[in-house]
């Protein structure tokens, strides 16, 4: 999948984090579909998680409801995972 | 358009049947609950680190492959009651199938029919294929319990069954339902080569651990440790880590069995007693419940015991109270004949 743009967008929606460290898929995914919920068109997510089923389950989640996946990034300890929120 | 709310476990029956009915013109938007129990998806974190396909989550693949939204629900809590009361009983181990199945189409009436726009309900289900939930008789008792009565549609099996709401009004066409029953599984592996399904789940036994024997022993053993039969999430996710060893009644050991599992453990490493050895590397063990002194020198034992030192004479292993006090013990490894097997748990 390519990263979208989201220059733009960010003054748009804003940015902001979910902290699901600690918990085991699906929660994660389970916990970012609630936040995005309650989220306007064009904010970033940053998702902050230690299960690597997320590398999986987040970005499928993200197609399946037509979300952008903007960037992955992982060191020894955490795993962080941008998403943008789009018309679905 | 006509909307349906479609079950999607993970696995063939609820991919066909949600296909079944989008094919009919249907737009169709899947649900999927999770209970604490189920093995999809659950533990990648867990999971042997050399594993060469990353786990998927298959609910989320199956709804990709059909193209339609997915929604997971949390209904880890409300789901004990279900767990610890089942009107119908248990299954063969501790899977209260039939009480599940009314708990799922219920919420699934109330979130996609009553709470939003969807018109019917839509499962896998086939008459015959499970033992006790799946009969001829449980379909009307499923359908009348959860509330969703005609609007519940079973597409790989409707011609079997009473037209439902959604057959009588022509929002599906029934002669393009099917008639599956019983256990054979190749009416359905014929539908999905004809859908172009393939390298889909097929997970034995049930969607969840409370279908597997050890599991569900795991289980009860907290359940009378406790005195008790209630639990909290992470009671249920740790019994799917470890090699539980219970020495008595009033407290358990959780030993990691690999690196993914003792690196899981770890996140539970300040709510409780915990032993490692020191020196080399070993397995970390949480002790569950309200050991005494001489127990913690045994639990180090046992311990010490799964380490690389349990050929060497004495071992130090250090015991890490939840108050922050850390205590050291030299120990001699517990041989395998003093571990007697009724402690495996
Ligand atoms: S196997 Fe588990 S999830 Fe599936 S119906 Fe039975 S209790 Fe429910």
């Amino acid at each position: 999948m390519s990263p979208r743009q989201t220059g733009a967008n960010v003054a748009r929606g804003g940015r902001q984090q979910l902290d699901v460290r600690g918990l085991l898929c699906p929660l994660p995914v389970i916990r970012t579909q609630e936040r995005v919920e309650s989220l306007s068109t064009g904010t970033l997510l940053d998702i902050l998680a230690t299960d690597p089923g997320v590398l999986q389950d987040i970005p499928a989640w993200c197609r399946v409801h037509g979300h952008g996946l903007v960037a992955t990034a992982r060191d020894d300890t955490c795993i962080r995972i941008t998403i943008e929120v789009c018309e679905t | 358009m006509k909307k349906a709310i479609a079950l999607i476990s993970g696995g063939l029956d609820s991919m066909l049947a949600a296909k079944v009915v989008q094919e009919q013109g249907v737009h169709v938007e899947g649900l999927n609950f999770y209970t604490g129990f189920c093995v999809e998806g659950h533990t990648h974190a867990i999971r042997k680190k050399r594993q060469v396909k990353p786990r998927r989550n298959n609910a989320l693949w199956v709804a990709e492959q059909l193209g339609i939204k997915l929604h997971i629900i949390d209904v880890a809590e409300e789901y004990k009651d279900i767990v610890l009361n089942p009107k119908h009983g248990y299954g063969q181990n501790l899977n209260p199938c039939l009480d599940c199945k009314i708990f799922m189409v219920d919420r699934a009436r109330t979130w996609g029919v009553a709470e939003r726009d969807f018109d019917f309900i839509v499962t896998g289900e086939v008459i015959g294929q499970r033992p006790k939930s799946q009969r001829k008789e449980t379909m009307p008792l499923i359908a009348r319990e959860s509330g969703a009565d005609d609007l519940l549609l079973r597409p790989l099996c409707a011609r079997n069954l009473a037209p439902t709401r959604p057959e009588r009004e022509g929002w599906v066409d029934r002669d393009a339902l099917y008639g599956f029953h019983g256990r054979n599984r190749k009416p359905q592996m014929a539908l999905a080569e004809s859908f172009g399904f393939s390298d889909y789940a097929q997970p034995a036994g049930g969607c969840c651990f409370l279908t597997d024997a050890q599991y569900a022993s795991k289980l009860a053993d907290l359940w009378d440790a406790r005195g008790a039969r209630d639990y909290e999430l992470d009671d249920i996710m740790l019994l799917k880590v470890g090699r539980h060893i219970r020495p008595a009644r009033h407290y358990k050991l959780i030993v990691g069995r690999e690196e993914g599992e003792n690196r899981y453990l770890e996140g539970y490493r300040n709510r409780f007693l915990h032993l490692r050895t020191a020196g080399f590397p070993g397995p970390l063990a949480l002790i569950d419940g309200a050991p005494g002194p001489r127990d913690v020198t045994l639990a180090a034992r046992i311990l010490a015991r799964y380490s690389r030192g349990r050929t060497l004479p004495r071992v130090d292993v250090s015991a890490h109270h939840v108050n922050g006090v850390v205590e050291l013990l030299n120990v001699e490894p517990l041989p395998p004949t003093e571990l007697p097997a009724a402690w495996h748990v």
